[in-house]
């Protein structure tokens, strides 16, 4: 029943192109390497939060994956919602960025540890 | 096969340049290679069926989120190679929680299968004769509404925080006080007179009408005139 709804979205009866595994395999190695970049640029904010959004990125081609695989549209209902929280936390994430560059003149991430302005 | 084909290419794309926003010495560069991969992600959407949502990645990622991650890097006068130091020592260590977290989810992506029963799960199956937007469409303003509503308050929200984290109140800003201008009268700064010809004119000044004391006006730019007479 999956293959056959799954061929519907591609209209000519064509089955899904790429399996779901190499869809998860690439997510979950994108998702490593935004941890790995967290690690990699501890002192760095915005790199930090680059990171972030590759691992949001990663979850959207998950979910995005089980969606086309399974021939259900929650996946992509949620993945616009995913999108929504990542581009927020974009915005509220940077402005807090500028915020505290104005305060301080650094962004870097160990001076960032009093807690009053 | 093509499409397998276009789907390798798009994936090793995105890889290596998620790869290099991590590494890259300039953040800009970052920020430009996001966007690359942004791109490729699309393009991966596009290959599993999602076409809306692959155009909203390229309009939401690549049109809002990285130009603004874009602006404040170049806004922000940050020396980033300072900010690079200690990338060698934290190597190892994000290398190796990376791996451990690299291997877990293959091995769990190895051993998962789909359960028979899965069909029998499907919350929104995906009709046959329309589009993918058109299917979204009848979904997401359905069945979903309020997650739609609560996305657009989250939105709204996240709007007027960065408006009011960043808005500030600069000293010495001269700015427009709609207020003072409206409530200015005629007889506060027009006068007419009748002058006789060939005869000057002496203009008795008036009393200069009460205004509200300005801060930032004590330093002298405002009041041209004051030193206007003296060269």
């Amino acid at each position: 029943m999956a293959a056959t709804d799954t061929a519907t979205i591609t209209g000519e009866g064509t089955e899904v192109v790429v399996g779901l595994e190499h869809y998860l395999a690439v997510a979950a190695i994108l998702f490593t390497l935004g941890i790995f970049g967290i690690f990699l640029n501890r002192k760095n904010v915005i790199v930090i939060l680059m990171s972030v959004e590759l691992m949001l990125l990663a979850v959207n081609i998950n979910l995005v994956a089980f969606s086309a695989a399974l021939g259900d549209l929650t996946g992509q209902i949620f993945t616009m919602l995913v999108l929504t929280v990542a581009a927020a936390e974009a915005a509220i994430g940077l402005a807090i960025v500028v915020v505290y560059f104005r305060n301080r003149g650094s962004i870097a991430v160990e001076d960032i540890r009093v807690m009053k302005g | 096969m093509i499409a397998t084909l276009a789907f390798y290419l798009f994936a090793a794309i995105l890889l290596a340049s998620a790869t290099m926003v991590v590494v890259a010495r300039n953040p800009v560069h970052a920020v430009l290679f996001l966007i690359l991969g942004f791109f490729n992600a699309a393009a991966l959407f596009l290959l599993a069926g999602a076409e809306f949502l692959a155009l909203i990645l390229v309009i939401v990622y690549v049109g809002a989120v990285a130009v603004l991650f874009l602006f404040v890097v170049m806004m922000l006068d940050v020396n980033f190679a300072e900010l690079r130091e200690g990338f060698v020592r934290y190597l190892p260590i994000g290398g190796i929680i990376g791996g451990i977290l690299l291997v877990e989810l293959l091995l769990v992506g190895a051993a998962w299968t789909v359960s028979p029963q899965a069909p029998l799960l499907i919350a929104e199956p995906v009709p046959g004769a329309v589009t993918n937007t058109q299917a979204i469409g009848r979904v997401l303003y359905t069945d979903y509404v309020y997650l739609f509503q609560a996305a657009g308050v989250v939105l709204l929200v996240a709007m007027i925080g960065a408006i009011v984290l960043t808005l500030r109140e600069r000293p010495g800003v001269r700015r427009q006080n709609v207020g003072a201008q409206l409530a200015r009268a005629r007889d506060e700064t027009l006068a007419v007179m009748k002058v006789a010809p060939g005869a000057g004119l002496t203009v008795v000044p008036k009393p200069e009408p009460k205004r509200e004391p300005e801060p930032a006006d004590h330093g002298g730019h405002g009041h041209g005139n004051h030193h206007g007479g003296g060269h």
